[in-house]
Order: structure tokens, then C-alpha cells, then sequence
């Protein structure tokens, strides 16, 4: 099976963040693969243990420090990385995004596609089903569970809606979905995968490489024009109950039907 | 053309219960916009579809099919694009729900049009579309402007538009069509759907939740016998999650769901960064916590230092008694 997995790199979940020049930064803190983008690189890798034949390609766009992300998912057990890098490939919004990720996509043949089911950074939610209807595949979002048939043709996949779960039942590949928590527990890199990353290559493809028009690739083509950013409203200094515990007991319940009027 | 600003809705329902979402949906689309359209994917031609008028549609127009059995994001893809050519609306707006999400993303790529995912704030200025969203999990927010060809796609937030609901003073057009939809059985093929009676996290008003500092699994039954007594939903933090204590549906944060309830109840969570960005948005806090450093107090409307273990079973009798007294 040829898997492709689409990958981001994002600034660390605990990285408090502050606004300079209408951008996020956060002096000091690493970057990281995007937590929903390691279940995607995990069910990938526990794929091919299973199907040895199968070869794993990630792809990611961004700058230099990308490489330290596809390389990170080479350690996991991936065969190749892609890096999508060109500086026409800067602040473009997300459906440009798509449209160069399935370019470079569909440079190859592929039988499923994995990404993860929102970048932490923008939380959009739109590149994997972008993605997918881009390469004109069938596609299931927030995918909690991949179970494949035998001979791995076909799976049974569980998606998580508001309340409960849904099951399609032996959908046939090629399709893309969006991992979610609770697919995988991803692994950590051992220092095996990480020997192993170093033999394997990062190739570099560039918005020529892909035979994009530089016309397109121009963030006034944006869709989505960010305004402004700012910090979330600062919340009001709150109080600290006190009295026995019956009393604080008390008091809250009396606050929160009264002055809160919430209940 | 004419100039007026149209918004079409997708209704959201479960087996044609409406979800209380499409409602925030309509109300929001009902304050900007000229005219309403509310599109009924349904099995069914003869679901009530009045409380939808009463929550602000213009028109609502029930596409009946026995393939809209369940909700499938193919086959409301494909009837959203063959209607939206006959009414020509400027936005499309659905709820930020699992499902929501999925169909904006798709149509906005099958129209080529732009797209603004969960948004917590939406105008109309000037002809123009501008939307506040919240990014890195709530941790910043950004104000954006839509452009290029219309319609624009939108899913908003939920329980942030609630506004003051329904009017039974309202009138709308009702229009019923049965539409054809391709062949779908090939990519959709069987389908079976687990919903259980619980309220997601996502849509509850009031959430109690647990962190490590409820000790033990067993101890979640007193969150939820609160839960019980507020009609709330219980939520938790990811280790409580990742110990198996709680479905991962539950887990609130980065990486968990976003809620904005109109109370959250914190107990024992200490409030780590990741945490805080999944709902530092509620609008009231309670902390609940015995260590008074706890960085949960810092976002907390209201702060207990205490034992969570004692002070939760008697918050539930106290809420007990003033429920009980006032009905
Ligand atoms: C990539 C990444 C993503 C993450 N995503 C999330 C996420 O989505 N959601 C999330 O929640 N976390 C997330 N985390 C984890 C987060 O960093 C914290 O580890 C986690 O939130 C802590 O959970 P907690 O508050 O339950 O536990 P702890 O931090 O262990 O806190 C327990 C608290 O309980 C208090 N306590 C102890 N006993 C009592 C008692 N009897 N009564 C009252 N209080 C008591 C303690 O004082 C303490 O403050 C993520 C981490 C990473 C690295």
C-alpha cells in the first residue's frame, strides 16, 4: 500500500504566546509536530507492520525548520519525506494550501492519504477535506478507528460526531481521512528510527518543481485575510470563597443562581 | 442580482430532531442578514419544520430523499451545490460542529470560495464579511475578512449565538421538493450511527469536570451526580482521559474539544496551558482545588480551596435545595 501522510509543524502546546507585528510568537519555545498529525504518521507506520510492503511518503510545507518535523517522522518509521519550501509558498491561506499539497500529491500514484484532524495553530479544519476533494478520493473526518479487511482493500472506519460514534463499513481505498485521538498512541522515536532517519532523504520541491503558475501562489489570492490578532479579553480578577465547606457550598450555589443567574 | 445580503443555514438534526445548534445558527444569520433560507436535508417531507421560522428562517425548504436517512457529508455536498445555483446566497453558515466542518470544508473546495471555521464573532460591514475566530486554541484571536467569489463559507462556534431565540410571532415560507442525489452507495456504503442520550460536551451549557485530582474513576461518580442535578454534561482533563478514566470524547483542551458553557466547573484540574485554551472562553469559572497556587484560579470567576472530594457532594445538595425549592 502507498500511504501518503500530510504533516505540520506547529509552535508547542504549551507555549504561551504573545503578539508582535500581527504575529503569534513565543519567544523560546520549540516547535513541534502537530499533535493530530502524529496519530496520522503512527496509524501509517502500524500500517506497513502490518502490510510490509507498504512505503510511507510525508509530505510538509513550511520553512527550513520543517525538516526537523519530516525528520522526526522518518524516526517514527516513515520511508521518504517531501519538503514543500519556496518563499512563494508564504502566507498563503489554507485552500492555497491544499491546492500545492495535492499538486505535489499527485505526482504519484497513492492509496491512502492521512492527515491529521485540525492543525493547533489556525484550528481550521480544511486542508484534509480540501485535500481530498482535490484528488477527487472519498474522505472521512475525525477517524478514531481504521480497521482494515485482510487482504487491506477495504475498512470498516469509525468517526467521532457530537454524542457518540459512526461506522462506514468497507469503504475501498483510495480514501483520505483525518486522525483524531483515540486512533493510536504514537510512539516515540527510538534511537533506531532516528539512525535510520539520517540515511533517508528530504527532497525539496519548490512551487517550479511542482509547475505551479507564481500567479496563483500570491497571498492576495487568499480567501481569508487576517485583520487583526489579538490577545483573548483579559477575565475579570475572580474571588476566592471562604467559610467551612457547607458555607462555600452555600455561597456558590446562591452566586450562581442569583448573581450568575446561570441556573 | 439585487443588493440584498441572503444566508442560507443547513439545519443539523439527528434523525429529525433538530439540533438546539442550528438554532444559534439561524439566530446569528437572522441578525445580519437580509433573507433566510434554511435547507432540510431530510428522509422525511413532513418533519415540523415551524420552530426553525420561529427561530428566524425566511423560507425553509424541505429536500426530501431516503438517502438523507443519516447525515453524510456526500450527499448534503452534492444537494447544497445543486440548490445554492437557484437561490444564490452570499454565505452559507453551519454550525462548528464534527459535521459542520466537514461540509464547509468541502464545499468551500468544490466552490473555490473562502472559508472561516468557527467563529465566534460574525458582521456584515460594508458588504463585507468579517468574522473573529479564535486560533492556537483560544489562546489569540483573528479578526478576518472574506473575499473572492460568494457564497462565503462560515461555521460558527457553539453557545456562543444564542441570542434570545425563538419568536412564535415569526412567519416564513415552507417549500418541500423531493430532490435526486447521485449514487453514493459505492463510497457511503453501510452505515450505522451510536449516538447515546448523553449531552456532547461541545453543546451543554453547564460542564463539570474532573482532572487527576479526583483521585480515582470511582470518584467521577460525584461529578456526575452533580452533572445530573444541573443538567450538565461531565467533561475532563487529558490524563484523566488518557488513563482510561473517561472517554476521550470528554477531554477538554489543545487537544480535546473547545467548550464555551455558560458555567465550568474545574475540579481538581490544576489549569495547565493546554488545558485552559479548550475553555477559558466559558463565560463563568469555578476552580476547585486544594493547592491555592494552582494556575486554574487564574482564569477561575469563582475560587474554592478545598478538597474536591468533599466540597463536590455538597455543592449537589445545595444545588439540590435551591432547585428543588424554586422548581
Ligand atoms: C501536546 C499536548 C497536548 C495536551 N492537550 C491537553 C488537553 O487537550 N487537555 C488537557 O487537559 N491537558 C492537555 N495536555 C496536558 C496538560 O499539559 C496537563 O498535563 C494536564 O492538563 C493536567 O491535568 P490535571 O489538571 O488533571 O492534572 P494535574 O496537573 O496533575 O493536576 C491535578 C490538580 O489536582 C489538584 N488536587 C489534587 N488533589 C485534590 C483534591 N483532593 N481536591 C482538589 N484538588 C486536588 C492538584 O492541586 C492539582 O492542581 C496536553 C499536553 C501536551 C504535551
Amino acid at each position: 500500500m502507498k500511504i501518503i501522510v500530510c504533516i505540520k509543524q506547529v509552535l508547542d502546546t504549551a507555549a504561551k504566546i504573545e503578539i508582535q507585528g500581527e504575529k503569534v510568537v513565543s519567544p523560546g519555545s520549540p516547535f513541534i509536530m502537530n499533535p493530530y498529525d502524529e496519530f496520522a504518521v503512527e496509524e501509517a507506520v502500524r500500517i506497513k507492520a502490518a502490510l510490509p510492503e507498504s512505503e510511507i511518503i510525508v509530505f510538509s510545507m513550511g520553512p527550513d525548520s520543517v525538516k526537523e518535523t519530516l525528520k522526526r517522522a522518518l524516526a517514527m518509521g516513515a520511508d521518504q519525506a517531501v519538503h514543500l519550501t519556496d518563499p512563494l509558498f508564504e502566507g498563503l491561506d489554507n485552500s492555497l494550501v491544499a491546492k500545492i499539497l495535492a499538486k505535489a500529491i499527485q505526482k504519484q500514484s497513492f492509496d491512502l492519504v492521512l492527515c491529521g484532524r485540525q492543525a493547533v495553530d489556525d484550528d481550521m479544519a480544511q486542508v484534509g477535506p480540501a485535500l481530498a476533494v482535490l484528488l477527487e478520493i472519498p474522505f472521512i473526518t475525525i477517524v478514531t478507528q481504521l480497521q482494515f479487511s485482510d487482504n487491506f482493500q477495504t475498512a470498516d472506519i469509525t468517526r467521532q460526531v457530537e454524542g457518540g460514534s459512526e461506522v462506514r463499513k468497507n469503504m475501498s481505498l483510495p480514501f483520505l481521512v483525518t486522525c483524531q485521538k483515540g486512533l493510536n498512541e504514537p510512539r516515540l522515536p527510538s534511537l533506531k528510527g532516528i539512525m535510520a532517519a539520517k540515511k533517508k532523504e528530504i527532497q525539496n520541491l519548490s512551487a517550479s518543481d511542482l509547475g505551479l503558475e507564481e500567479g496563483l501562489l500570491n497571498p492576495r489570492n487568499n480567501k481569508l485575510h487576517e485583520i487583526k490578532l489579538s490577545l483573548p479579553p483579559e477575565r475579570k480578577k475572580g474571588i476566592i470563597l471562604e467559610g467551612s465547606d457547607e458555607d462555600i457550598a452555600k455561597q456558590l450555589a446562591t452566586i450562581i443562581r442569583e448573581e450568575e443567574k446561570i441556573i | 442580482m439585487d443588493n440584498k445580503f441572503t444566508i442560507v443555514v443547513v439545519v443539523e438534526h439527528d434523525q429529525n430532531a433538530i439540533k438546539p445548534v442550528t438554532f444559534e445558527v439561524l439566530n446569528a444569520a437572522r441578525t445580519i442578514a437580509d433573507s433566510v433560507i434554511a435547507y432540510y436535508f431530510s428522509d422525511n417531507a413532513e418533519v415540523d419544520v415551524e420552530p426553525l421560522i420561529q427561530g428566524g428562517a425566511d423560507e425553509v425548504k424541505i429536500c426530501h430523499n431516503s438517502d438523507f436517512a443519516s447525515y453524510t457529508h456526500e450527499t448534503y455536498a452534492a444537494a447544497l451545490k445543486a440548490e445554492i445555483e437557484k437561490t444564490q446566497p452570499d454565505l452559507i453558515l453551519l454550525s462548528a460542529s464534527n459535521n459542520g466542518k466537514e461540509l464547509a470544508a468541502e464545499m468551500a473546495t468544490r466552490l473555490d470560495v473562502g472559508l472561516a471555521t468557527d467563529c465566534v464573532d460574525l458582521q456584515l460591514s460594508e458588504g463585507e464579511v468579517i468574522v473573529k475566530r479564535p486560533v492556537f486554541s483560544g489562546k489569540a484571536y483573528s479578526l478576518c475578512r472574506l473575499s473572492g467569489a460568494k457564497p462565503y463559507l462560515v461555521t460558527l462556534r457553539p453557545n456562543i449565538f444564542r441570542g434570545e431565540g425563538t419568536a412564535e410571532t415569526r412567519t416564513g415560507n415552507v417549500v418541500k421538493e423531493e430532490i435526486n442525489l447521485p449514487d453514493f452507495s459505492k463510497i457511503v456504503g453501510e452505515l450505522t450511527r451510536e449516538v447515546g442520550a448523553e449531552l456532547d460536551v461541545t453543546e451543554a451549557r453547564i460542564i463539570v469536570s474532573g482532572g487527576l485530582g479526583m483521585q480515582a474513576p470511582e470518584n467521577f461518580k460525584f461529578l456526575e451526580d452533580l452533572a445530573e442535578v444541573l443538567g450538565a454534561a461531565v467533561a475532563a482533563s487529558r490524563p484523566v482521559v488518557d488513563n482510561g478514566w473517561q472517554e476521550y470524547s470528554h477531554q477538554v483542551g489543545q487537544t480535546g474539544r473547545t467548550v464555551s458553557p455558560d458555567l465550568y466547573i474545574a475540579c481538581g484540574i490544576s489549569g495547565a496551558v493546554q488545558h485552559l485554551a479548550g475553555m477559558s472562553s466559558s463565560r463563568c469559572i469555578v476552580a476547585i482545588n486544594s493547592d491555592p497556587h494552582a494556575p486554574i484560579f487564574s482564569v477561575a470567576d469563582y475560587g474554592i480551596v478545598g478538597d474536591a472530594l468533599k466540597i463536590v457532594p455538597l455543592l449537589t445538595k445545595e444545588f439540590k435545595n435551591i432547585l428543588g425549592d424554586q422548581g
